[in-house]
């Protein structure tokens, strides 16, 4: 199991195996592909928040010269209920919906119509000649508006769930969800301070560089080929053939390179117009999103109104803690309020606590999930809490984490006792860390915050194939959206005892490897990790076998060491050791080539702790935050690729930060986003930022043959109320809702002067 | 509409074709002439993945018309490796885990070359602001910053 062992390459940091083609320009993502005969597909969009469709007329754009298909909400089979699994969640019918209205347009760059033409340019014309007839309806904006008794129905169907009894009339109140322990009543009695805040945290987007892209080739059998950037393919072919209603088996789906997800790739958009639209024009049929399209009508993470109250003995003894959490849906159901409610507490040991949390239906674009879904905003909320209980107490932050964390037996707050977890580790380092102690310049401040993740398994394959050198080709089915090929190959290298430049990782399409959930919830170097690992032990078993058959021993009398078979003690000792070289030469005469496989539904993937300290200066003329620094501490189990696992961290930290910072959704009074690109949606840029340090605690999951914990989701969480303590703590004024940006602390300082 | 041919000179190969007067290089580029690298991330000038050099002077392809180009020298990522290996500034993205998704790699890179052309040992702030018109939302810029760092050190005393 995974005590410290040493390893040959896991834990260094080698060069990926994809790397030349992504520096040279070689490598194909999502907008790259192009076929002979392709056209090109564009979506009409609603200019409305919410309105009912009146009429659609399509006649002028079919008749344009040079346009080949065109599809609107009727050209769609109606789609059943069920849930899409994966991260993300919600329905399928709300899925099919999504990607192209029926009867209603529920926000501001819905899908309405779209059309395939011979060139973008042909194709813009020809949505300018759909007529489409609206009567607009009163857009529902915010969550207060949404939850008022007399709000405005997005959806006239939609009865909360969850509750004992079936509601008596609709709300924009999706569902709900309550968890709970002990009895926070008599907890709040037994505190001698008890803090309370309110915390409020706009919709923000993943933001990743490459807009979503596809081709769909339909042939006249009505089988269908996909290329497009994904971060699970097979997920697509599966939303994809519930949308249209297909056979899985029709429809291929293969991954190009993907450009960033964080979870907003998770779910389908253009896919099923795209193909569609080539069943009808008997072409391939190429479709890209403008930036603008991006922003208007997909992810975003929910905007929250989140309320938190803890209450604590003098000695810093958390004795209750309740919270109350509203999570924009965006037009269909799905918020990640479940993972918001399962996360606030999660990190400490808590005898009585309630959450109440809202799944709210707004005339804003679907949510998607967005790394670590739901978390980074309710564990603002607890964080940003905790750091005033601190201040109460005269109590350092640290110490007063360290007095109620969840340890090896805790029961979580969403249910399992932990197995190790490394919570104590991450906060005895962040104490121990120079960065912690070391001086603040004048008028600076310091903050600190805890971030977790629960990491999950899910169904992964992977095979395995020895090449006739003994050179070594692993199959997976997640798309490598962040080094996770170079992850593989040291695993398989590891295990099987090769050299790492020996091993090279591909991503198979849907037709030639198994089945593999997204690469999203953290969970490809765990699951998908473990089985390429599985998949090698079986080529060193079939290796074993053909060296014993060679040798005319039995199997237990081989043993597989540094990549080569070698008889165990004892065994005729003239037989040399056979390398995977050697037995994959001799194949052909041992039994055929060697092929390795696995699947399995992994269990056991390992929660993930972070701690984050945050160094900031504001101008309290102008308001703007400069980060000084910042320090990302976090438990990878056991990190396979020591730089990319940083990777995650520094970047996690970097989003984290856009979002306390910068980042936000305005909209004005109808429903129009304001600042649909990047310009006026500010993602940090180079010179927002400083280096980000970054500590490995290495405390193994039992569940992973070398003790991976997934690494990706768990680093956003933490930096907003890090960043929002170290605020505080420099201006001297708790700011309750995000972003900090410049109009928001001037306006919070002048308040507090006046 | 009739289309207007154009002369010009693609990572040092004569080149002719025929656009558009509305299409932006960035279109050209990537689909009359199947230069992939250069990457559309907003088509607006803000985010920088389709950086390249016009007469060794940085510009966004999203922001100039392919007519533009007409008698001028575009260097695109697939004109900065040379015939004896990767440029430096590509080993060092490599080594240093300085890509994640890799979609901003070939603006990054384009434009940490015109960075090092001009100033050969730039500082830290020199490159973050450098670097501020090329967004990469995985990284966090720290290994991106150092990668050039360390390219422009092998760029002036080569191993």
């Amino acid at each position: 199991m995974a005590e410290a062992v040493d390893y040959k390459v896991i834990g260094t940091s080698p060069i990926r195996p994809d790397g030349v083609d992504k520096v040279t320009g070689r490598a194909q993502y999502g907008a790259d592909l192009n076929l002979p005969n392709m056209i090109y597909g564009r979506v009409l969009r609603s200019p409305h928040a919410h309105a009912r469709i009146k009429r659609i007329d399509t006649s002028r754009a079919e008749a344009m010269k040079g346009v080949y298909s065109v599809v609107s909400g009727k050209d769609f089979p109606e789609a059943e209920h069920g849930e899409i699994g994966g991260e993300g969640g919600g329905d399928i019918s709300d899925l099919a919906k999504n990607i192209m209205a029926r009867d209603k347009v529920l926000y501001h760059g819905h899908p309405v119509a779209a059309v395939a033409a011979r060139s973008q340019r042909v194709a813009e014309e020809a949505l300018a000649a759909i007529e489409v007839e609206y009567e607009v309806l009163t857009p529902v904006l915010d969550l207060d508006t949404a939850m008022a008794s007399d709000a405005p129905l997005v959806d006239e169907n939609c009865y909360t769930k969850n509750l004992p009894e079936k509601p008596d009339k609709p709300s924009n109140i999706a569902a709900v969800m309550q968890l709970g322990r002990g009895d926070v009543d008599q907890g709040f009695e037994q505190a001698d301070v008890i803090v309370e805040g309110e915390y409020r945290i706009p919709a923000a987007h993943q933001g990743y560089i490459e807009p979503h892209a596809c081709i769909a080739n339909t042939n006249e059998s009505g089988q269908s080929t996909v290329w497009c950037c994904t971060q699970g393919h097979f997920e697509f072919r599966a939303m994809t053939a519930k949308v249209l209603n297909m056979n899985v088996a029709d429809l291929k789906f293969v991954a190009s390179e993907i450009g960033g997800g964080f979870g907003g790739k998770t779910v389908v958009y253009l896919e099923p117009v795209a193909v569609l639209l080539s069943r009808k024009a008997h072409r391939p049929v190429k479709m890209m999103m403008t930036r603008e399209e991006v922003f208007r009508a997909t992810g975003p993470a929910s905007g929250t109104h989140i309320k938190v109250k803890v209450g604590a003995r003098k000695d810093g003894t958390i004795t209750a803690a309740t919270a109350w959490m509203a999570y924009e849906a965006g037009a269909f159901a799905g918020a990640p309020m479940g993972p918001g409610a399962m996360s606030v507490f999660a990190p400490y040991d808590l005898e009585n606590f309630k959450v109440e949390a809202f799944d709210v239906l707004v005339n804003k674009p679907k949510v998607a999930a967005y790394r670590a879904p739901g978390a980074p905003q309710s564990m603002h909320a607890m964080e940003c809490a905790l750091d005033e209980l601190a201040r109460k107490l005269g109590m350092d932050p640290i110490d007063l984490r360290l007095k109620n964390a969840a340890d090896e037996g805790t029961q979580a707050p969403y249910g399992p006792k932990f197995p190790a977890i490394g919570l104590k580790a991450c906060l005895n380092a962040a104490k121990n860390h120079p960065n912690y102690t070391k001086p603040l310049p004048e008028g600076a401040g310091r903050g600190i915050a805890v971030g977790f993740w629960f990491n999950v398994g899910m169904q992964s394959s992977a095979e395995v194939h020895i090449n006739e050198n003994g050179t070594v080709t692993v199959v997976e089915g997640n798309p490598d959206i962040g080094g996770s090929r170079a992850s593989m190959c040291l695993m398989a290298a590891e295990t099987l005892g090769v050299p790492y430049e020996q091993v090279r990782a591909i991503i198979g399409d849907t037709e030639s490897t198994g089945f593999s959930n997204v690469t999203g919830g953290s969970r490809t170097t765990f699951a998908t990790g473990m089985a390429v690992v599985r998949a090698c032990e079986d080529i060193i078993a079939q290796c074993r076998a053909r060296a014993a058959a060679t040798w005319g021993v039995d199997e237990d009398q081989v043993l597989w060491e540094d990549g080569q078979a070698t008889p165990a003690p004892g065994v005729n000792a003239d037989v040399k050791p056979l390398s995977l070289a050697d037995i994959a030469a001799n194949a052909a005469k041992t039994g055929g080539p060697l092929l390795g496989r696995a699947s399995l539904n992994a269990q056991g993937a390992g929660a993930s702790f972070s701690v984050n300290i945050a160094d900031v200066q504001v101008d309290r003329e102008t308001g703007k935050v400069d980060v000084l620094g910042f320090t990302a501490i976090q438990d990878a189990g056991r990190a396979i690729h020591k730089a990319y696992v940083e990777g995650q961290m520094q970047g996690g930290a970097a989003q984290g930060l856009g979002w306390a910072l910068n980042e936000e959704y305005i909209y004005d009074a109808n429903g129009v986003m304001q600042n649909a690109g990047f310009l006026d949606y500010r993602i940090p840029v180079a010179s927002d930022l400083p280096m980000i340090d970054c500590e490995i605690v290495e405390v193994p999951n039992p569940s992973h043959p070398y003790g991976v914990r997934g690494v990706g989701e768990t680093p956003i969480v933490a930096p907003l109320a890090a960043t929002a303590n170290a605020v505080r703590d420099a201006v001297g004024i708790r700011i309750h809702d995000l972003p900090l940006s410049p109009p928001r602390i001037v306006a919070a300082i002048d308040a507090a002067g006046s | 509409m009739s289309k207007v041919q154009v002369t010009t000179s693609i990572n040092g190969e004569e080149m002719e074709f025929l656009c558009e007067p509305q299409q932006t290089l960035l279109e050209v580029l990537r689909e009359t002439l199947s230069r992939t690298g250069t990457k559309e991330g907003c088509a607006t000038g803000d985010c920088g993945a389709c950086s390249v050099l016009v007469d060794d002077r940085l510009v966004c392809a999203c922001l100039m018309l392919g007519v533009e180009a007409e008698g001028h020298e575009i260097t695109t990522i697939e004109g900065i490796a040379t015939d004896d290996g990767l440029h430096p500034l590509q080993q060092k993205f490599l080594e240093h885990a300085a890509l994640q998704c890799g979609i901003c790699t070939p603006g990054l890179i384009v434009a940490a070359k015109s960075l090092l052309e001009k100033h050969p040992d730039p500082d830290e702030t020199t490159i973050r602001y450098w670097l501020a018109g090329n967004l990469c939302r995985c990284t966090g810029y720290d290994k991106i910053i150092r990668a050039v760092q360390d390219a422009a050190k092998e760029l002036a005393h080569p191993a």
